[in-house]
């Protein structure tokens, strides 16, 4: 479970252009459920995203990851959360250029230290699991939308996250793509993952899989 | 095994990204291997040449005596060789005949000397390879020369010295006391100057005092001094090397520290992912380090390795006229592989350390950035 308690963000703090992107969340996520937080353009979704995925930290207010307090956590603590415990796909998929598709993949897992040969074998598991094999040795610049998209979820999952993490998935997707990424949704989710989404996309806050509607505006939770 | 590991893991990410900018990379690798090439070149030529001198040296006499006369070398009094060789401490001394020769016709200065143990007769020589080449001349041939009376004189090539016999042999023609004399008019009681032996090193500076007492108007050159005239040289020759080189060194600076320093924008959204997928700024910082290591080490190693043989193995063409002899000819030969692993440090710290540092700091900078940067772009 991750709670936020009263989470205030505030970016450029004392000086002229200080925003306030997050004004006093809070908000229970339950394990393995998946939560949308809906809502305009600019009113936090993204800020309160990467807040609980340990990637921001909030100006102020507390996060618990299950009992554990991480608010205060030093950055070497709070990556490696991140790395074990979150699996990341981003509006623009943020693949590395030039280098191919499983090394994309196993991206995240390098600084763990596992064996190459048994990550390797792990990254082209999840190609396979997202019939993307044949493109594994693809450079990722050549790959279409969907298989791009297809290689940024199977990265999210190379460190086998509990919980995934998704900001405006399907904002560079068509209907067809945007269907098909929540069918992999529901696959994780089926598989016990806690799913959190942030997104304006009727197709992904009204699909019958989510569980719950967070719905923000100018930096608060209005619902 | 789990740090190994995660090294292997972050080596063969940086090697690939490498990759993708193959051409930018390659010719900074080369024009890095072409500076490390020059200066390991100029450093691996100059200690092996010192070395060479030095070996040569060690054979050399522990005193050579000079006359002089109105501060110039003149031509000595054998009867001086009595005088030395009863001045306590003294081992052996030996009078010495040799000087130089301009050979007009093939434009070339030789060294000629009357040794010892000269094996053939009246009229014949022994030559350097140098002089052979000079001279287009071979073992049994003539060669003539102008005697100072101005009449042409022949003698027979008896030998080619061989040209493992040093770095010296190369301009040295080897003849007879009588023809020596003979050739240049030198008086029976006149010889070029005394090679003085002293049996104890820690007596040397004593000797050449007494025989300077004795014999005031002599100049007595002590060996260690030759040694350090002789690396005094090659120090002012490679520095001279350097100076010739120092505008290419300080364009590849320039160069190096421009592209090791500025991060593209890609290279900054690239370490942003890095960062939001679970990668520490330490993490990023060890993958720019293996980065800067891969270049550099490449290039010092391609340089090292290119400057062993341009010296060692095809004697250095690019810096023989300026690194050897003082003579037209230039000798032909190679010199004993010999390298000095303090230098080699040196070089490692002034090439690989300065680069791969330039290229950690940059990045250091990039991957403090907050990992929420690459969401929010």
């Amino acid at each position: 479970m991750i709670t936020l308690e009263n989470i205030r963000k505030v970016f450029y703090q004392g000086r002229p252009n200080e925003q306030v992107a997050v004004l006093d969340a809070s908000l229970t996520i339950e394990d393995g459920k998946v939560t949308v937080l809906k809502g305009p353009s600019g009113s936090g979704k993204t800020t309160l995203l990467s807040i609980i995925g340990c990637m921001a930290r909030p100006t102020s207010g507390r996060i618990r990851l299950g009992e554990r307090e991480i608010t205060s956590l030093p950055e070497r603590f709070l990556t490696e959360i991140r790395r074990q415990t979150f699996g990341f796909i981003f509006q623009q998929f943020n693949l590395i250029r030039g280098i191919t598709a499983i090394e994309n993949v196993m991206l995240p897992a390098y600084p763990n230290g596992e064996k190459y040969g048994l990550l390797k074998q792990r990254a082209k598991g999840l190609l396979d699991l997202f019939n993307i094999s044949a493109k594994t040795n693809e450079r990722v610049q050549f790959l279409s939308g969907g298989e791009a998209q297809r290689v940024a979820i199977a990265r999210a999952l190379i460190n086998d996250p509990s919980v995934i993490i998704a900001d405006e998935p399907t904002a560079h997707l068509d209907t067809k793509l945007s269907q098909e990424f929540m069918e992999i949704m529901d696959r994780l989710h089926r598989e016990g993952r806690t799913i959190i989404i942030a997104s304006h996309d009727p197709i992904v806050y009204a699909s019958a899989l989510v569980d719950r509607t967070v719905e923000m505006r100018d930096g608060k939770i209005v619902s | 095994m789990a740090w190994i590991d995660k090294q292997r893991n972050v080596i063969d990410f940086t090697l690939s990204s490498l990759l993708r900018r193959k051409g930018k990379n390659a010719a900074l690798i080369i024009v890095y291997t072409a500076v490390v090439f020059v200066l390991a070149s100029v450093m691996l030529f100059t200690h092996a040449l010192k070395r060479e001198a030095d070996i040569i040296l060690r054979e050399a006499p522990e005193i050579v005596l000079q006359r002089m006369v109105a501060g110039r070398h003149d031509l000595m009094p054998v009867s001086y060789a009595t005088v030395v060789s009863h001045i306590t401490g003294v081992g052996e001394v030996r009078p010495r005949l040799w000087g130089y020769y301009y050979d007009p016709l093939f434009r070339a200065n030789y060294t000629l000397l009357v040794p010892d143990d000269f094996r053939y007769g009246e009229g014949d020589i022994a030559i350097g390879e140098g002089v052979a080449r000079a001279g287009v001349t071979s073992e049994g041939n003539i060669m003539p020369f102008f005697g100072s009376d101005g009449k042409l004189v022949s003698y027979r090539v008896k030998e080619i010295l061989p040209s493992e016999s040093e770095l010296i042999s190369s301009d040295l023609i080897m003849m007879g006391e009588a023809d020596f004399r003979t050739l240049f008019s030198i008086p029976q009681d006149r010889v070029t100057d005394l090679a003085v032996t002293v049996a104890n090193p820690q007596e040397v500076l004593t000797v050449a005092a007494k025989i300077r007492k004795e014999l005031p108007d002599t100049r007595p050159i002590v060996r260690e001094e030759i040694v350090r005239t002789y690396d005094a040289i090659f120090d002012w020759r490679s520095g001279i090397m350097l100076v010739i080189f120092s505008g290419a060194l300080l364009a590849f600076v320039i160069f190096a520290w421009d592209k090791a320093s500025g991060l593209s924008a890609e290279e900054k959204r690239e370490i942003g992912i890095l960062k939001a997928t679970g990668w520490e700024t330490s993490d990023v910082i060890l993958m720019k380090f293996w980065e800067g290591m891969a270049i550099s080490f490449t290039s010092f190693t391609s340089g090292l390795i290119l400057a062993y043989i341009h010296v060692f193995v095809s004697s250095a063409p690019l810096f023989e006229p300026v690194m050897k002899g003082w003579a037209v000819l230039y000798p032909e030969f190679r010199v004993v592989p010999f390298i000095n692993f303090y230098q080699i440090a040196t070089l490692l710290f002034l090439t690989v350390v300065p680069y791969t540092t330039a290229t950690v700091i940059p990045s250091w900078r990039a991957a403090t950035v907050d990992p929420d940067a690459v969401m929010r772009t």
